[in-house]
C-alpha cells in the first residue's frame, strides 16, 4: 500500500486540495479508506489524520469499513421508485445473496442505496464502483450477478449495461444552435471585454442553478471587488488571482441537464467559462463534476486538450496574452457540495460545509480569493450570449426572466429527457409536449422546490412564479403524494451536512414526525407539530439545504391537508410508537411469541 | 460621530469589522449563544444567537454590524425559537442533567433555563454514544457533546494543536481525535490546555474535579447566564 500513497500524493502535488481526488483514488484501488492510507496520507500532505476522517466520514462514496470489489448503489429517487427500484433491489439482494447495506461474507459484492444519480429519464439507474448503470430490470440484474460471480473485471462488461442517452426532444434557443467552436472567445475579443460583459448584463441572464442572481452582476462583483482581496501573499509578483467555477454537482433528484449539456455541449460550457475568466482575469478555473458523473470525466478531459492544442485553453489564448486553463474535480456523493460555499470547501479537499456569509464567493472565494461561481447551464447561455449578444437572449421570455431553461423531465410521460422552453412557457404546455396525460401534480424544482397540483398548471416557468433549477418530475393519479414526500423527506435528512442545529436536528425530526404521521401513529396535534418543525427549520437553517427540506411538507400541505389529516387515528391519544413491536425484544428474550405476548395499540378499541 | 445599529429599539454604537454580537456585548446586551466565544473565530453552527436583521433571520456571531441595521433580539418570537433549538440539541444528544457533574455549571442548561425551556418538546433520540475515558486527566462524554466546535477551535487557535475535529455528517456528526488509536489519551492532549476547559456543556471534562464545588454553589445556581455571559464576555479585548 506504502508505494501507492507515495505514488499518489506524488502525483497530486502532495496538495491538500486535491484530498478528494486521492481519496477517490484509495477508495477505488481498495474499496475502501484504510487506516494505513489515512496515517501515510496526513503525513504526506501535512495535514491533521482528523481531517482525513471528517472527508471520509462526510462523503457518501467514502468508507472507513472495506466494501465489495464490487460496490453496487442503486438510486433511491422518487423516480426510481416510480420505477420499481424496490422489487428490482429486493431481486437483486437476493440474487447477489447480499443484504441492502452490507457486504457480501466472501466480500465479493456490497449493495446500498444512493441519492439521485442523475439517470431518471433512464431509471432504475445505479452505480457499480463508480460507473453508471441505466434502465435495470431482471435480466439486466442476471447479467450482472453472472458477472460478478465470474469476478469479470468492469471493462470486460458488456457496454450496454453502461449506456447513457442524452434524450433531448425539445431544443430552443441554446440547444438548436450551438456556437461555432472558438466564436464566443473571437466575439469578446473583438468586442472588447468590458463590452461583452455588458452585453451579459443586459441579456438579463440569472443564474440557472436555482438561486438566479444576475449573472452580469456577479462577475462585475468579481471583477469589480476591492483588488487586495484578490492579491497572492506568496506571489512575489502580487498579481490579483481569481478563480472560475463551474458548478456541475447537479444533485437535485430529478435534474440531469448539465451531465447533457456537458456530454453533449462540453466545447460550449468551457467557452463560456473561459469568456467568464477573461472578464474578470482569472487564470484558473475549476469543473466540479459530480462524483456520479464519473463516465464522462475522460470525455472531458480530451474536449480540454484539443481545446489546449487548438489555441483556446492555456497560455496565450486566441494569441491575446491571456493565460487560462481548466482543471475537473470530482466530487465524491453530497448533495450539499451543489451550494456554492460548501462546493469550494470541496474544492478544497475539506468536508463539504456551506461557509458563514458574508463574505460571498465573488470576494473570498476559492482559497479566500474572488471567485465566481456558476452553473453548467449559465455557462452554456453566457458563451451564446458572448457570440450573439444581449438583445438575442432578453427578447425571449418574461420582465424578469429572460431567455430560456432546459428542463430534465421524468416521471409519469411518454418522452422523459431534456427539454428547452422559453421563460413564461405554461406547465400545461410542458406536460402537452412531454406526453403526460392524467396528471395528479408536478414537483418543480425537485424536493427543494414546489408541488403544484393539477389545478395550477396554467402557472407559469419564471423566476416571478415557478422558479427551478431544471428539475421537473410529473406523478399520475396512480401516485401517493405522503410517499413521495417521505421520499423527499428522507431525502434531506440524508444529505444534510449537520453543520447547523436547526437543519443537523430539524430534519431528523422532520423525518420522524412525518413517519408518525404516515404509518397511522399520529394523533391529533400531530399535524400542527409537523408544521411549527417545517417553519423552525426553514426560518433558521444555515444554508439553502435547510431552507428548502421542509418544502415537500409545506408545499403539500397546503394543497393536500386532507390527506394528511386522514392519516391520523380518530382518538385524542396515541402513542408515538408502535406498542407492538417495542415489545419484540422482550418477546424474542422470553422466547414467546402467543397472543399473551402481544399488545394491541392503546385506544384501537374505541375508534 | 461613531456608526451605530438599532438593537430592540435602542440606538447602540459599533466599530467597523465588528459582529452584531460584538456590538451588542460591548453594550450591555446578552443575545443567547453556545457555539460563540469570544476569544475564537466565530462558527455560527448552533442558532441560538439567530437574530432578525432588517428583516433577515442572521446569525449575530457571524454577521457584519453595519450603519442602520434594524436588529430584533429579544423578542417573544425569537425567544420561543432559540428554546426549540435549544430543545433540539437536548433530545439529540443524552442529556441527563441530574447525572451530569456539570451540572449548575453546564452553559447548555443555563441556556435552558434562561429561555424557560420546561420539557424536551420533540421526541429523544437516545443515541448509542460512547464515553473516552482514556485519558489520565481528561474524559470525554460522548454524550453531551453539542458540535459547537469550540474544543477544536480552541485546540488550533490558542494551545496550537488540532486536537479535535468533527466528522461525520448530518445526525451522525461526531467528536474526534487525533491520534492513530482515536483515543485521547494518545493524543498529545494536555490537562492545562484550553481545549479541555472550553467545552460548554459536560461532554469534556477534567477528571476527579467534578464534585469539588457542590451542586447548589456553583455559577448558574446563583447567576442567570445573561449576567455571568456579558460579565466575562465584556471585558474580553480590553
Amino acid at each position: 500500500m506504502k508505494p501507492f500513497i507515495q505514488d499518489l500524493a506524488a502525483q497530486h502535488g502532495h496538495q491538500a486540495t486535491h484530498l478528494l481526488a486521492m481519496l477517490r483514488a484509495v477508495q477505488a484501488r481498495f474499496h475502501y479508506i484504510p487506516e494505513q492510507a489515512i496515517g501515510q496520507l496526513a503525513g504526506l500532505l501535512s495535514i491533521p489524520r482528523t481531517q482525513i476522517i471528517g472527508v471520509a466520514e462526510f462523503y457518501s462514496f467514502f468508507h472507513l469499513q472495506p466494501r465489495g470489489q464490487y460496490e453496487l448503489l442503486v438510486s433511491d429517487s422518487v423516480t426510481d421508485h416510480m420505477l420499481g427500484k424496490h422489487q428490482l433491489m429486493g431481486y437483486l439482494a437476493e440474487k447477489l445473496k447480499v443484504t441492502v447495506g452490507g457486504v457480501r461474507g466472501d466480500g465479493m459484492v456490497s449493495l446500498d442505496n444512493t441519492s439521485c444519480t442523475g439517470l431518471c429519464d433512464q431509471g432504475p439507474a445505479g452505480l457499480v464502483n463508480g460507473r453508471a448503470l441505466t434502465r435495470l430490470d431482471v435480466t439486466k440484474i442476471d447479467l450482472i450477478a453472472g458477472l460478478i460471480d465470474q469476478q469479470k473485471p468492469l471493462e470486460q462488461w458488456p457496454a450496454e449495461l453502461f449506456q447513457v442517452a442524452d434524450n433531448i426532444y425539445q431544443p430552443g434557443l441554446l440547444l438548436g444552435q450551438p456556437i461555432a467552436y472558438g466564436s464566443a472567445l473571437e466575439a469578446t475579443f473583438k468586442r472588447g471585454l468590458q463590452e461583452t460583459l455588458a452585453e451579459i448584463t443586459q441579456s438579463g441572464l440569472r443564474g440557472r442553478g436555482g438561486a438566479g442572481y444576475t449573472t452580469g452582476w456577479k462577475w462585475h462583483l468579481c471583477y469589480e471587488g476591492p483588488e487586495e482581496d484578490a492579491f497572492c501573499d506568496i506571489d512575489a509578483q502580487k498579481k490579483p488571482q481569481r478563480y472560475v467555477i463551474c458548478n456541475a454537482d447537479e444533485g437535485e433528484p430529478g435534474t440531469f441537464k448539465d451531465r447533457v449539456l456537458l456530454n453533449r455541449y462540453a466545447d460550449q460550457v468551457f467557452e463560456g467559462m473561459t469568456v467568464c475568466a477573461s472578464i474578470i482575469g482569472a487564470e484558473q478555473g475549476f469543473l466540479y463534476l459530480r462524483g456520479e458523473y464519473l463516465f464522462l470525466y475522460d470525455k472531458l478531459q480530451t474536449v480540454l486538450q484539443q481545446r489546449r492544442d487548438a489555441g483556446l485553453l492555456g497560455t496565450n489564448i486566441l494569441g491575446q496574452g491571456f493565460d487560462f486553463d481548466i482543471e475537473i474535480c470530482l466530487g465524491a456523493g453530497a448533495y450539499i457540495c451543489g451550494e456554492e460555499s460548501a462546493l469550494i470547501e470541496s474544492l478544497e479537499g475539506k468536508m463539504g460545509i456551506p461557509r458563514n456569509r458574508p463574505p460571498y464567493p465573488v470576494t473570498q472565494g476559492y482559497l479566500g480569493k474572488p471567485t465566481v461561481v456558476n452553473n453548467v447551464e449559465t455557462f452554456l447561455a453566457a458563451a451564446a450570449i458572448a457570440v450573439h449578444g444581449g438583445g438575442w437572449f432578453s427578447g425571449i421570455g418574461t420582465e424578469k426572466s429572460k431567455g430560456t431553461k432546459i428542463l430534465s423531465i421524468s416521471g409519469d410521460c411518454a418522452r422523459p429527457g431534456i427539454y428547452e422552453y422559453p421563460f413564461g412557457t405554461t406547465i400545461q404546455t410542458i406536460l402537452d409536449g412531454c406526453g403526460a396525460d392524467d396528471v395528479l401534480g408536478v414537483q418543480i424544482g425537485g424536493p427543494s422546490g414546489t408541488f403544484i397540483s393539477n389545478q395550477e398548471f396554467h402557472r407559469k416557468l419564471a423566476f416571478e412564479d415557478l422558479a427551478t433549477g431544471g428539475s421537473f418530475i410529473i406523478f399520475n393519479n396512480s401516485r401517493n403524494i405522503l410517499d413521495i414526500v417521505n421520499n423527499f423527506t428522507h431525502f434531506f435528512a440524508h444529505e444534510s451536512c449537520g453543520f447547523c442545529t436547526p437543519c443537523r436536528v430539524g430534519t431528523s425530526l422532520l423525518k420522524k414526525q412525518l413517519d408518525k404521521i404516515v404509518e397511522g401513529h399520529g394523533s391529533a396535534g400531530d399535524v400542527v407539530a409537523l408544521e411549527e418543525l417545517c417553519r423552525l427549520v426553514k426560518n433558521h437553517s444555515h444554508c439553502g439545504l435547510g431552507q428548502t427540506a421542509a418544502n415537500p411538507i409545506i408545499t403539500t400541505l397546503e394543497r393536500y391537508p386532507e390527506l394528511y389529516q386522514a392519516q391520523l387515528k380518530k382518538i385524542s391519544y396515541e402513542p408515538g410508537f408502535d406498542l407492538d413491536a417495542a415489545l419484540e425484544t422482550a418477546r424474542r428474550m422470553a422466547n414467546r411469541n402467543d397472543a399473551a405476548a402481544h399488545l394491541a395499540q392503546v385506544g384501537e378499541d374505541h375508534e | 460621530m461613531s456608526k451605530t445599529i438599532t438593537l430592540d429599539g435602542k440606538t447602540i454604537p459599533f466599530e467597523d469589522g465588528q459582529t452584531i454580537m460584538q456590538a451588542a456585548t460591548a453594550a450591555g446586551v446578552y443575545i443567547p449563544h453556545l457555539c460563540h466565544h469570544p476569544e475564537f473565530t466565530p462558527h455560527g453552527s448552533c442558532k441560538l444567537c439567530t437574530v432578525k436583521v432588517n428583516g433577515r433571520n442572521c446569525s449575530a456571531c457571524t454577521f457584519p454590524a453595519a450603519e442602520g441595521q434594524d436588529v430584533l433580539n429579544n423578542t417573544q418570537e425569537l425567544t420561543d425559537d432559540r428554546k426549540k433549538i435549544t430543545q433540539m440539541l437536548f433530545v439529540e444528544g443524552n442529556h441527563f442533567c441530574p447525572s451530569c457533574e456539570k451540572s449548575g455549571n453546564c452553559q447548555l442548561q443555563a441556556v435552558a433555563y434562561h429561555l424557560n425551556m420546561l420539557d424536551d418538546h420533540f421526541p429523544l433520540f437516545y443515541p448509542h454514544r460512547e464515553m473516552d475515558a482514556s485519558h489520565p486527566d481528561v474524559l470525554i462524554d460522548h454524550n453531551r457533546c453539542i458540535f459547537c466546535t469550540l474544543c477544536v477551535r480552541a485546540s488550533r487557535e490558542h494551545d496550537g494543536k488540532d486536537v479535535f475535529a468533527i466528522s461525520g455528517r448530518g445526525i451522525n456528526k461526531h467528536l474526534i481525535v487525533n491520534s492513530e488509536s482515536g483515543q485521547l489519551k494518545d493524543t498529545d492532549l494536555d490537562m492545562h490546555d484550553k481545549a479541555a476547559h472550553i467545552c460548554p456543556t459536560g461532554a469534556i471534562l477534567i477528571k476527579r474535579t467534578g464534585y469539588q464545588v457542590p451542586i447548589g454553589q456553583r455559577i448558574y445556581d446563583h447567576h442567570e447566564i445573561d449576567e455571568v455571559s456579558l460579565l466575562t464576555e465584556q471585558h474580553h479585548g480590553e
